[in-house]
């Protein structure tokens, strides 16, 4: 037992990691701000095409998602971060990160956005514009608002995954808190820093999750 | 354009790094179809017991539950690999990757079984319980059948993204699809292997993404 709370529950080790580790959450934190606010407007265009009547505007959003969501983001990660500078395009590791979780995002939350817009009924855009709103305007103080509210959960928990997804850019050496961590293991030898990430992402993550339950469950109700 | 080709689907590179590429698709199919069947079935048995609704057995459900789906299988994966050697627990670069993302799999479908439990009326349960079939059964016989039904459009969302995850492979040593090709991308320094990579998850997952798309259409169109 001691020797298990000597090699996971550190306290020395884990006080000597803290600056690092709080400067890894930090990259971390800007990662998720970046990718949850570009995917959350990517997604909602791709999913306006994918709602769209043009055929050609459809069938490029539908591939868009299908592609993005077939593909695994570390895959993706490694292709954009070691495959592109083969063809002359270097990106740095912060950028290749953002793109690449960027196309991921933006598909998963266009699946959301989609099955939200079409929780709206149809009569609504109808009336909307009968009273002389434009398309914009019908979609923007209509139909979204209350798309949105119909998915809020599955919003929510899209970007649960998306906080959980950015510890992948530690395999391509961004220094976000998943990496930190490492780092101050292979330092000290000690899985406690490892531990001590895993703590910091329950704290961020765990009211997320709870929440999407609670969500559920009204739903439910 | 022929640089571009000469670069990312080299035919000399593509026929040397066929074997290794197929090597591990294998290696991934074998991790995913483990991971989805230990998964589900846990989840599913996390499910039954925390509709017997015993208080101390369900806040464990829970907080598991919770955990798993907070944590980033990542995180976990690496204290498992880097951290228990050192309490004499040695496990292989596989059994890691196969524990974690079962582990993982099994709390979210706990959560959709538990989820389609829930919507069972509670009519349904006590007349189960009074035609005589005992709280078991009824689970077995009439709860059961509902909740798997409304689960499998959310679970087999689940388990694609999950499976996807034995990529993760990669950064223990675990030689599947995308390490493979990795690997090839340095010995041929090519970017050919990557592209080798991305057709091989896109023919693996592409099916079974437009599969849950038909899925999901389908169940649509029953509710109206």
């Amino acid at each position: 037992m001691d020797i298990f709370i000597d090699q996971f529950f550190n306290i020395d080790i884990m006080r000597q990691s803290l600056p690092l580790m709080m400067s890894g959450l930090w990259m971390t934190l800007k990662l998720c701000s970046a990718v949850i606010l570009l995917g959350l407007i990517g997604g909602l265009f791709v999913a306006l095409g994918n709602m769209s009547e043009r055929r050609w505007l459809r069938w490029i959003s539908i591939a868009y998602t299908d592609l993005f969501r077939a593909l695994p983001p570390l895959v993706l990660l490694i292709f954009i971060y070691a495959g592109l500078p083969f063809a002359g395009v270097n990106i740095s590791p912060f950028y290749a990160v953002v793109i690449a979780f960027l196309l991921n995002n933006s598909s998963y939350y266009a699946e959301v956005y989609r099955a939200g817009l079409i929780s709206v009924a149809k009569g609504q855009w109808e009336a909307a514009q009968s009273t002389g709103l434009s398309t914009v305007q019908t979609l923007a103080h209509v139909v979204l608002p209350q798309a949105i509210r119909n998915v809020l959960p599955d919003l929510l928990s899209n970007t649960v995954e998306v906080v959980k997804l950015t510890s992948l850019a530690s395999v391509i050496s961004l220094s976000e808190l998943l990496y930190n961590a490492g780092m101050a293991r292979s330092v000290t030898y000690n899985a406690s820093p490892l531990v001590l990430a895993a703590l910091i992402y329950l704290v961020l993550l765990w009211p997320l999750v709870r929440l999407v339950s609670h969500f559920q469950r009204r739903l439910a109700a | 354009m022929d640089r571009f080709l000469e670069t990312f689907l080299n035919p000399v590179v593509m026929a040397q790094y066929t074997p290794d590429i197929i090597a591990g698709i294998w290696v991934t199919l074998q991790i995913a179809a483990a991971v989805i069947v230990a998964g589900i079935l846990a989840g599913l048995a996390l499910a039954c017991l925390r509709s017997y609704g015993v208080k101390t057995l369900n806040f464990f459900i829970i907080c598991y539950a919770d955990i798993f789906r907070a944590l980033p299988p990542l995180v976990v994966i690496l204290i498992l690999y880097f951290g228990f050697p050192s309490i004499g627990i040695q496990l292989s670069g596989p059994m890691v990757l196969f524990l974690v993302l079962a582990a993982t799999l099994a709390a979210f479908a706990e959560e959709i079984f538990w989820a389609g439990f829930s919507s069972v009326e509670k009519g349904q349960w006590e007349a189960g319980i009074a035609t005589g079939l005992g709280f078991t059964r009824t689970l077995t016989y009439v709860a059961l059948p509902q909740a798997v039904r409304l689960a499998i459009p959310p679970l087999v969302n689940r388990v694609l993204a999950i499976t996807k995850m034995t990529a993760l492979g990669s950064a223990i040593g675990v030689s599947e699809i995308l390490s493979s090709a990795t690997t090839a991308q340095s010995f041929s320094g090519s970017a050919t292997p990557l592209t080798m990579s991305v057709a091989a998850y896109l023919v693996i997952f592409l099916p079974m993404v437009v599969f849950a798309r038909w899925l999901e259409s389908r169940t649509a169109w029953k509710k109206r």
